[in-house]
């Protein structure tokens, strides 16, 4: 992550108008994530699925305003490890242009930008709990995780400080390289993921009962949306319009199309078939690998951090048969293991002629760089599973974090919200027998 | 009379009526179905885990015929629904005890 400095500057509107736009394409992640994860799930659940996306896109939002970028982005109040929670409460002394003439983009518009980040991130984590999560512990789970899991991650990993106020500790202090969160988004909604998946147990008939995607077109749509959105993630990064943005642009670009090639190729020799969910599988693959390195590679390397992570994670996503646990839609597998290989692969692949400028092992920079990645993985790894498992805990010690057996059999979305995704009774039977019976309209003033 | 019951790939629905349309067959009800035979389904496989499917497809053809039709009714469909590979279905005959023509109260053979 480029740092917005206290050098003065003047406001750039180019810049502006790209971190503008970046900004608008992560917030379309959301709704690409949505059709993504809710094609992955049954016919029965894919409302409260892609409600668990929207929730978080409206909660983490309001927290994020309220103390999220506070916590994540103000100055240290100790030991690199968290930020100052009160000094921009509610966002609202960045309105004014005096608090950002130091900036060559507004304060503000940074603000939202890395919002957008935490939304996303929380979203990530849903996927591991498809199919059995009341919604509302959910929006409770997002909301405190945000302060307490991704907040102080962000301050370690994203603030690189500024003169007289040291930044966050990984960034500062160890040297981690992650450019647009492959430890803070990837690897941290991965390991919590994990957590929640642990602490609700498995789904009714995992393992024995098919529970295949009920609708792949929705998932490829999805998957299409990230990859758009994360051309904002990444190259908005940069925060400006320049050629760290560009270079950052086109190692996104090949890491996405190596990713696909990678799990592709993986599914061909191994299951005899390439299926356009391993298609949509590994491009994420790819891109979660190139988050953290976009701005240390060369585009070569970038080919080959995607395909070695679209290789790597389409292996990973077997974990869970294999070792028990019910990570519904391989939160883990695709983004936490896809993170590690991005994040550790800056030590292995990165070049000093990137942006970031600094050699990995297989560039004659040694071993240290990949020493002080490893640093920064597991320390966010065992950070964010600990907490989110002492929070999932806590949430369904107080309110129950799991539906009742019966709405979870017979469909959360009728169960949870009242509504059911598909009325396909008319293409079927030309509604010659009604579907239901209108009971009452909510208000009177309908129907006239 | 014979009740004809015929559980075939839906692809090959077109053909069998065709081949009962030659025979002079007036009558059949459709419907939709699905199930499996000794080799049963097919397997899927997503991200790697695959994923039996052992209930596919069929159509369920309903053929009632007087005693001297029922041979050539079965031996047409199956003849028609054939393609060699593995699903193409059973045809079953049953004995019917009483016919009834809604319209008209014909009754049996006069019904068919």
């Amino acid at each position: 992550m480029t740092v917005l400095t206290a050098a003065p500057s003047a406001l750039d509107t180019g810049d502006t108008a790209w971190l503008l736009t970046s900004a608008a394409l992560v917030l379309l992640m959301a709704p690409g994530l949505a059709l993504f994860y809710g094609g992955m799930v049954r016919a029965k659940s894919v409302l409260n699925m892609m409600m668990m996306t929207f929730g978080s896109l409206a909660v983490v939002l309001v927290l994020w305003t309220l103390v999220g970028y506070s916590l994540a982005f103000g100055n240290d109040v100790g030991g690199g490890l968290l930020g100052n929670p009160l000094q921009h409460l509610g966002l609202g002394d960045l309105m004014a242009p005096s608090s950002n003439g130091s900036s060559h983009v507004p304060v503000l518009l940074y603000a939202v930008f890395q919002g957008l980040f935490a939304v996303i991130t929380g979203a990530l984590v849903s996927g591991a709990i498809a199919d059995r999560a009341r919604f509302g512990a959910w929006m409770v789970f997002v909301a405190v995780w945000t302060v307490v899991v991704y907040a102080p991650v962000a301050h370690w990993v994203f603030d690189a400080g500024s003169p007289g106020h040291p930044g966050g500790w990984l960034v500062h202090q160890v040297g981690l390289i992650d450019f647009a969160g492959g430890t803070v988004v990837e690897v941290a909604s991965g390991a919590s993921a994990l957590a929640l998946a642990l602490v609700l147990g498995r789904r009714i008939g995992f393992g024995k009962d098919p529970m295949r995607p009920h609708n792949l077109t929705l998932v490829m749509v999805g998957a299409g949306l990230l990859w758009f959105g994360w051309f904002g993630f990444n190259a908005g990064s940069a925060l400006a319009a320049d050629q760290d943005a560009v270079i950052v642009f086109t190692t996104t670009l090949v890491a996405g199309a190596a990713g696909t090639l990678g799990w592709l190729a993986v599914e061909r020799f191994r299951d005899g078939h390439a299926t356009s969910l391993g298609a949509a599988s590994g491009m994420v693959a790819g891109l979660v690998a190139i988050t953290p390195s976009c701005a240390s590679l060369s585009p070569l390397g970038a080919i080959v951090l995607g395909a070695a992570a679209g290789v790597v994670c389409a292996f990973a996503v077997g974990l869970k048969h294999r070792l028990g646990y019910d990570d519904s839609l391989d939160v883990v597998g695709v983004h936490m293991v896809g993170g590690i290989v991005g994040t550790l692969g800056i030590g292995l692949l990165a070049t000093a002629g990137a942006p970031t400028g600094v050699n990995g092992l297989l560039y004659g920079g040694g071993p240290g760089q990949l020493g002080r990645q490893a640093v920064g993985v597991v320390t966010v790894m065992v950070y964010a599973f600990v907490v989110s498992g002492i929070l999932g805990l806590a949430v369904d010690k107080v309110m129950g974090f799991r539906v009742h057996r019966d709405d979870e059999v017979g469909g959360i979305d009728l169960a949870v919200h009242a509504e059911t995704a598909y009325d396909l009774h008319a293409l079927v039977t030309g509604r010659t027998v009604p579907h239901g019976t209108l009971r009452s309209l909510t208000h009177s003033g309908e129907n006239r | 009379m014979k009740l004809v019951t015929a559980v075939i790939k839906p692809h090959m629905f077109q053909e069998v009526r065709e081949a009962l349309d030659a025979l002079g067959i007036n009558g059949m009800t459709v419907s939709e179905a699905s199930g499996h035979g000794r080799q049963r389904g097919h397997t899927e496989v997503y991200r790697g885990a695959e994923y039996e499917v052992d209930l596919v497809p069929k159509l369920r053809l309903e053929v009632l015929a007087d005693d001297r039709e029922a041979a050539d009714v079965v031996r047409v469909i199956a003849d028609s629904a054939r393609t060699g590979r593995i699903g193409d279905g059973k045809v079953w005959v049953m004995p019917v005890e009483s016919v009834l023509r809604v319209r008209t109260g014909e009754l049996d053979d006069a019904a068919i």
